[in-house]
């Protein structure tokens, strides 16, 4: 059976950050990033990345371990600073911002971790209600009917009482994103949504993925190392190879590459 | 002798490099408790947390100092013919020194560990990280919300365990000859004042600030996994009570000066 459809908008709480009120209606890409370089000591991460988003699009990003795939997203959320380069959501620049800007921007930005990372210490129903909780003025009973359309929409929605430990994998990265689309977020993140997930359940974030997707006009950036989950939610791929993107197209365009990386990439994959 | 130049260089710069990472970390909280929102309810989560729940073990070594105190300084005081000091010297020391000491180390065993272990077991998980990104400042709703409730619990903990000190001296006391309460209790305040409860008692808050300092600072900069987790619980205990004794000297020099 099909979960529901999400409905009911929260309504954010004001703030200062008045350059982001009008977030989604900008025309600027939902991300654009350009020249961005991170290092951690002497080991070089980005070297001078430049990708574009655009809003409803998603950008599945590959490339092998230790490429700084997580770091990016990682960077575009804030957690990390770049060494040097520009991040824009929605043509507002992030790395120059102050903290309360910055915490408004996040807002707008859906994060699922690569393990999920629950509040081990509360339910799955205090898990999705935490940003609720946070950033609305719902009541009690609001936030709870909201939690319940999103966990109805993770197909989750028997498991409201259980704490993440009492919980597989799957179902953690299911919870982990409904938390994150709990405030209706413009950009979605996904770091690896189905890693370590049997094949079944990773069709079946897949699925979820791209229902959602389908149904909220998000930007989303999907981190993986799963070849056939990124030919079935993205727009576009890039592979990220020394610290840069070596290619950026459709499927298509990656299978028709000479590049022997890109060839043995999507060799070792198939 | 050269290779122990290099150590003590070594050791020395990374104590220095500790304590500006402890005093930005510091100021991270205090520029985070000036904004809002101000994070009620999980402070009272907190308050309960340290409080309540340090309370049982707290009054237990409270009421084994007042025993201990009772049984030891008896024959001491029997010797010299100085009795009836006997409720006096129970009371004067729980309230002065053993009562705000036992509390602190009992409390940055008990919470510094508690602390240390979660933010370092939420540090390695990313749960921090997620925290951040759902804007949601961690300086403020995990570590200011923890110090506070260390800084406001302290005092009354230190309370509970002179209380429970002096009634388990005072029994220890009548079990052997026999004496009211209200006589020991008059004997013992007898030439005490009001500052001889008040700075004693108000100055494990600062034990508090510190409790609570290191053991989120700790857990906040936990690296690697579960070993990293179990590093930062012991040092948080190691620290913290290395510095609340540290901090106990000070203070009664302090007091000595401003209030005797």
């Amino acid at each position: 059976m099909m979960p529901p459809a999400l409905e009911v908008s929260p309504p954010v709480e004001k703030s200062a950050a008045a350059a982001i009120e009008n977030f989604a209606a900008s025309d600027a890409p939902a991300i654009a990033l350009r020249g961005l370089h991170k290092s951690f000591g002497s080991q070089v991460v980005l070297n001078g990345i430049a990708l574009k988003v655009g809003t409803g699009e998603t950008l599945a990003v590959l490339g092998r371990s230790g490429t700084g795939k997580s770091v990016l997203l990682k960077l575009i959320i804030g957690l990390q600073k770049p060494d040097s380069g520009s991040i824009r959501i929605h043509g507002q620049e992030i790395t120059r911002v102050d903290l309360d800007t910055l915490n408004e921007i996040r807002k707008k930005m859906g994060f699922l971790f690569q393990h999920a990372a629950l509040y081990d210490s509360l339910t799955v129903e205090q898990n999705v209600a935490f940003p609720l909780k946070r950033h609305t003025k719902m009541t009690d009973s609001e936030q709870r009917d909201r939690v319940k359309e999103l966990l109805a929409a993770v197909g989750m929605e028997g498991d409201l009482q259980k704490m993440p430990a009492d919980i597989s994998g799957g179902m953690q990265k299911r919870v982990g994103l409904a938390r994150a689309l709990a405030l209706e977020p413009a950009i979605l993140l996904l770091d690896e949504p189905t890693a370590g997930l049997d094949p079944i359940t990773s069709g079946e974030i897949d699925e979820l993925i791209l229902k959602l997707q389908e149904e909220h006009d998000m930007a989303s950036i999907v981190v993986t190392h799963d070849l056939h989950s990124a030919k079935t939610i993205a727009d576009r791929i890039a592979l990220l190879h020394d610290g840069n993107v070596l290619i950026e197209g459709s499927f298509d365009d990656l299978a028709k590459s000479t590049d022997e990386f890109v060839s043995e990439f999507l060799k070792r994959d198939s | 002798m050269r290779s122990t130049i290099t150590s003590v260089w070594s050791l020395t710069n990374r104590f220095l490099e500790w304590f500006g990472d402890l005093g930005f970390f510091g100021w991270q909280v205090l520029r985070s408790a000036v904004r809002r929102p101000f994070e009620g309810r999980e402070l009272i989560r907190q308050l309960d947390e340290i409080g309540s729940r340090s309370f049982p073990l707290v009054a237990l070594a409270g009421a084994a100092i007042g025993a201990v105190l009772a049984l030891e300084t008896r024959s001491s005081l029997v010797q010299f013919g100085a009795k009836s000091m006997l409720p006096a010297a129970i009371v004067f020391s729980i309230i002065h020194e053993t009562g705000p000491v036992v509390t602190g180390l009992v409390v940055s065993g008990r919470v510094g560990a508690g602390i240390g272990a979660e933010l370092g077991a939420m540090k390695v998980t990313e749960q921090i990280d997620a925290i951040e990104a759902s804007g949601v400042n961690p300086y403020k709703f995990l570590a200011f919300t923890r110090i506070v409730a260390c800084i406001l619990m302290l005092p009354l903990l230190t309370l509970a365990a002179d209380f429970c000190g002096v009634m388990v001296g005072w029994i220890a006391n009548t079990l052997v000859e026999p004496i009211s309460f209200h006589k020991f209790i008059h004997q013992g305040l007898a030439g005490t004042s009001f500052n001889d409860f008040l700075a004693p008692t108000f100055r494990t808050s600062v034990f508090g600030l510190i409790i609570g300092m290191i053991a989120c600072f700790q857990g906040m900069r936990t690296q690697g996994g579960t070993a990293g987790v179990g590093l930062s619980a012991t040092s948080s205990v190691v620290l913290s009570s290395l510095f609340v004794i540290l901090a106990d000297v000070i203070l009664v020099k302090v007091i000595l000066v401003f209030f005797s």
